[in-house]
């Protein structure tokens, strides 16, 4: 047991941990101390000095971030020396800050400025630095803009791409006035090793870096008669953009959501789900068909273990990190992907409609996926087959822009032809959930029941343990699969890129005999995408993966190979998963990059 | 001190000494005694801060973890200061002897010596005498070697923890403290870190006995120090004093009669005017110093002198806190406003707000230490900053 430390804090005794700190232990008496460096999902920094706070007898005031509890002692966090100090601290950001509030992207969700309003810096005490700054805008790349003119050089991003990520895009360079955040060589971000997942745009206080948004575009595609527009919104969307919009963390709004992207205007209000559904059906085919061609052909050529390739963070992060495995990749198109595709083939044909006309735009968790939609491969439609990715949080936007009282909407369903889904798609939202929703479907069409799990839930891969792994054993394969008869498929699921790096050293090693490996990008999975409201942490996180269980269990159907449209679709267009017409439209390749 | 000269001292430089011997009976004593000895010396590390030396090595010697470092702190990069190359060209023996003695106490396998970038010069003579030196090491059956790790140029990499991180490779930035390196330094280990002259002394007095050294200097000041002196003086140079003058004493010697202010301890030390001469002891009682000491005479421009450290310190910030990287920058561009008639001359005191809070919110000494210069020049020279 952790040893105890008794301190006082404005005069109230608390006992804590030892090694808590003095910002965790203030929190416990709800006592709140300010932070700009600090995050709940990474290392102390203690750079800001915000958060600084008086300590009886020291000659300094500590960062109360960084410093650890001691037995006795005494803290003060609202003596005038500590505001004064804070104040001038917070004076001396803004002097060095492009502070263009009202005209800046984060206007209303920018930490700095709530501390700027919360000291009421009105009239700036010292001299303005920003025209002495040779700032930089990078702005090419089509998921992020990186504006260092925003920057507090807080080191978030630095700390997020490393640690969480193992990326490292982004780092330190320079020291003293100019001392910033770059790339490699300062290069684009766009021609780094950036893999475009955006926790650093999450984790971002300010405006410094922030997601590219297509918010016009789409409002213009919405007012031109000519286009049709549709709408597909990811299962990650609807957990959490409600907390944009006055709920707590944790509340589904699917169904207001839908009523919202109505009134938008949007033409048909589609669903991911729908093709997340689709992926397992061709996912698990795939992984049916490698593991047939390994076992019963003994084909060596065959790549196992095969891992997902719905996450475009992740498929940009191995291609620069562990290219000699891109054939491991599922072919699979992420479910974004292939819904563009089915937009402008299947579906329009069904409304007899000119795909040419057809404006694809998706809501997701994720900005990699606006980087996803413009990679060359996304074409096979014979055009361009997501038009504009928009994250949550610009849905959330459009909503407050078009006067929409989001809480007091009616709530409504997804429109037909690739509007219905299951619970097996639902949770692809969460880390875990393609891997589960695979064993629902691949299980099941193996031995002709239900995977041997209470009540479908496959409790081994969820959580936000780092790496999970399970294992199902096959018993009583029907008869076309006689060849699995008593294997164990071994599974595994990372997420986070540091997870994913050890998965696939594992891998890499010999020590990971894993059959089939999902991994996500992001922290939690698309709950914790880079899109996702901010702020993102553990606790919401949480509450968000907890929703999208509830919404799972609650669901009619909830497995993907039981999803009407879905049968109808391959009966209709597709004819059979992993098939021609499959390979044409939802499948494709990836390819090597370097690292510098 | 009692009487009014100014004792030169020569306790490192010229006194020849037998490495081996002092090795040899020092390693035959008990660690405590060894501790006790040189806490009994009085000797404060010569770095400035001014912490008792044997207190470091003895909560370093108490932590459980098996992996313990001694390491040298030779990156000198004060402007005006350049005792620490003297004294690892002149005698790096003894600098070794020092780690040694060190590595014994805290049961060190390995020490470090971080040189200053510019001193690469000095590397292959280093080389040789490290030789000599893992010799005698091995020939009294003791096990410890010294590598030398060159720094990498920024100023901030003396600062001990950001000594670390370029030692690990890392981009040179202070950490946070606590932990302190007795508890977590070079790879997170307990680590000793001295610097050079520190070292010096803590071998010389287990030449000479803590008694002589303790005789020399006062109560809070013990011993004598290397000093570099330069700027407006007829005798520009190294010189080992006793602690515990005045600012008038040194000034009676090495000043040229025209002397208005004397700079204690470098851009991050004090300076002290003329008037303050008599009153101003230099040592911990009054302006510590790491041992530079510039002298300026009343043909200097002292907004001149405080811009050119505003300068240093804007760009010697690691840049990574922000009352250090902005602070620096306002303070440089304040005064520079002020002299042109841009913002107010009551604009110092704001600026003076600004150098208080650098003071006391700032990660590291030197975002700290940027208001002792500030302070003092522009209390001290207001006209100066004004006209
Ligand atoms: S988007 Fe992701 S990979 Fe790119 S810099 Fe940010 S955290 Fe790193
Ligand atoms: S880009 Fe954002 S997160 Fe990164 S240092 Fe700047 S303000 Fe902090
Ligand atoms: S985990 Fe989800 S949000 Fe993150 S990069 Fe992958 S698809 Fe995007
Ligand atoms: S005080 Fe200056 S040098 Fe020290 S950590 Fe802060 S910015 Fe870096
Ligand atoms: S929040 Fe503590 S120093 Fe930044």
């Amino acid at each position: 047991m952790a040893k105890k430390i008794n301190l006082i804090i404005d005069g109230i005794p608390v006992t804590v941990d030892e090694g808590t700190t003095i910002l965790q232990a203030a929190k416990l008496l709800n006592i709140h101390i300010p932070t700009l460096c600090y995050h709940d999902d990474l290392c102390i920094a203690g750079n800001c000095r915000v958060c600084v706070v008086e300590m009886k007898g020291a000659r300094t005031l500590p960062a109360s971030c960084a410093m650890p509890v001691a037995e006795g002692m005494e803290i003060m966090t609202n003596t005038i020396k500590v505001r004064t100090a804070r104040k001038h601290i917070i004076d001396l950001l803004l002097s060095e800050h492009n502070a263009k509030c009202t005209t800046c992207y984060k206007n209303g969700n920018c930490e700095l400025q709530n501390l700027a309003s919360e000291y009421k810096i009105s009239d700036p005490m010292f001299i303005d630095l920003v025209p002495h700054k040779n700032y930089q805008m990078d702005a090419y790349s089509p998921s992020i803009i990186k504006d260092d003119s925003k920057c507090i050089r807080c080191q978030r991003c630095v700390r997020t791409c490393e640690e969480l990520q193992h990326v490292s895009a982004l780092g330190v360079a320079y020291k003293g006035e100019k001392m910033k955040i770059s790339t490699f060589f300062e290069n684009p971000m766009f021609e780094v090793v950036c893999t475009n997942c955006g926790q650093c745009v999450n984790r971002c206080p300010t405006g410094a870096l922030i997601e590219r948004n297509y918010i016009d575009e789409v409002w213009e595609a919405i007012y031109n008669p000519d286009k049709h527009v549709v709408v597909q919104t990811a299962p990650a969307v609807r957990v959490a953009l409600g907390e944009d919009l006055g709920f707590e963390p944790g509340e589904i709004v699917t169904g207001k959501m839908v009523s919202a992207l109505r009134r938008l205007g949007f033409d048909s209000v589609l669903d991911t789900d729908f093709t997340a559904d689709l992926t397992i059906m061709e996912e698990g085919f795939e992984l049916l068909g490698r593991l047939r061609k390994a076992l019963v052909d003994k084909d060596t050529s065959v790549k196992l273990p095969m891992a997902t390739s719905c996450s475009p963070g992740w498929i940009k992060f191995i291609e620069h990190t562990y290219p000699e495995y891109l054939e491991n990749l599922s072919t699979c198109k992420s479910p974004q992907q292939m819904f563009g595709a089915l937009a402008k083939t299947y579906y329009a044909q069904k409304r007899n409609l000119d795909p040419a006309k057809v404006v694809s735009v998706s809501i997701m968790p994720c900005t990699a996926k606006k980087f996803e939609a413009d990679r060359p491969e996304m074409r096979s439609s014979g055009y361009k087959d997501v038009d504009y990715v928009l994250t949550t949080r610009e849905l959330a936007i459009m909503i407050k822009q078009a006067g929409i009282e989001f809480n007091a909407l009616a709530e409504s369903h997804c429109d037909s032809i690739m509007g219905d889904s299951t619970g097996a798609a639902v949770i692809f939202g969460a880390t875990g959930g393609v891997m589960e929703a695979a064993l629902r479907t691949a299980y099941e069409v193996v031995t002709g029941r239900e995977v041997p799990f209470d009540g479908l839930n496959i409790t081994p891969v969820r959580g936000m343990e780092g790496v999970r792994e399970a294992s199902v054993k096959i018993e009583n394969a029907a008869p076309d699969w006689k060849f699995l008869e008593g294997a164990v498929l071994k599974t595994v699921v990372a997420h986070g890129l540091t997870n994913a790096k050890k998965v696939m050293d594992a891998v890499k090693s010999g020590k990971g005999d894993w059959h089939f490996i999902e991994i996500m990008a992001c922290p939690g999975g698309c709950i914790g995408g880079g899109g996702q409201p901010i702020p993102t942490n553990a606790e919401i996180r949480q509450k968000r993966a907890e929703a999208i269980y509830r919404e799972d269990a609650g669901m009619k159907i909830r497995k993907s190979h039981e999803n009407p449209e879905v049968i109808a679709i391959y009966k209709e267009f597709l004819h059979e998963p992993n098939g021609h017409k499959s390979h044409e439209l939802l499948h494709t390749h990836y390819k090597e990059r370097q690292r510098y | 001190m009692s009487n009014n000269f100014l004792r030169r001292v020569d306790l490192i430089f010229d006194q020849d000494c037998n490495l081996k011997d002092i090795l040899k009976s020092t390693y035959q004593r008990a660690n405590d005694d060894i501790i006790n000895e040189l806490l009994e010396s009085g000797l404060k590390g010569r770095g400035g801060a001014g912490f008792p030396t044997a207190l470091k090595w003895k909560f370093t010697s108490e932590q459980a973890d098996p992996d313990k470092y001694i390491v040298c702190n030779a990156d000198e990069g004060e402007p005006g200061t350049f005792k620490d190359r003297e004294i690892l060209f002149k005698v790096p023996q003894k600098v070794f002897g020092g780690m040694a003695i060190c590595a014994k106490v805290i049961n060190a396998k390995e020490g470090f010596l971080y040189l200053r970038g510019e001193y690469r010069f000095l590397l292959p003579e280093l080389e040789k005498q490290l030789d000599a030196f893992h010799k005698v090491i091995n020939e009294i059956g003791v096990n410890f070697k010294i590598k030398i790790i060159m720094g990498s140029g920024a100023y901030i990499c003396g600062e001990e923890s950001a000594l670390f991180e370029s030692m690990e490779g890392d981009r040179g930035e202070p950490r946070n403290k606590p932990p302190y390196p007795t508890v977590s330094g070079f790879r997170k280990k307990p680590t000793v870190i001295n610097n050079v002259e520190t070292l010096v002394y803590s071998f010389m007095i287990f030449r000479y006995g803590a008694r002589k050294f303790k005789e020399l200097g006062t109560a809070d000041s013990r011993g004598s120090k290397v000093f570099s002196i330069s700027g407006d003086t007829p005798k520009p140079g190294i010189y080992e004093l006793e602690l515990g003058m005045s600012v008038e004493q040194f000034v009676d010697e090495f000043g040229d009669g025209d002397t208005k202010a004397v700079q204690v301890g470098g851009a991050s030390g004090f300076c002290v005017p003329r008037k303050k001469f008599k009153d101003t002891i230099i040592g911990f009682e009054g302006v510590p110093t790491g041992g530079s000491m510039m002298l300026f005479n009343s043909s200097r421009s002292m907004y001149n002198v405080l811009k050119n450290y505003l300068e240093f310190f804007e760009e010697e910030s690691c840049g990574q806190c922000t009352p250090c990287r902005v602070g620096c920058q306002q303070l440089k561009l304040g005064i520079e406003a002020v002299k042109k008639g841009e913002r107010h001359a009551a604009y110092l005191e704001q600026l003076q707000k600004l150098a208080q809070t650098m003071k006391i919110t700032a990660k590291c000494g030197l975002g700290q230490s940027v208001a002792n210069s500030f302070f003092s020049i522009v209390e001290n020279f207001k006209e100066e900053m004004i006209y």
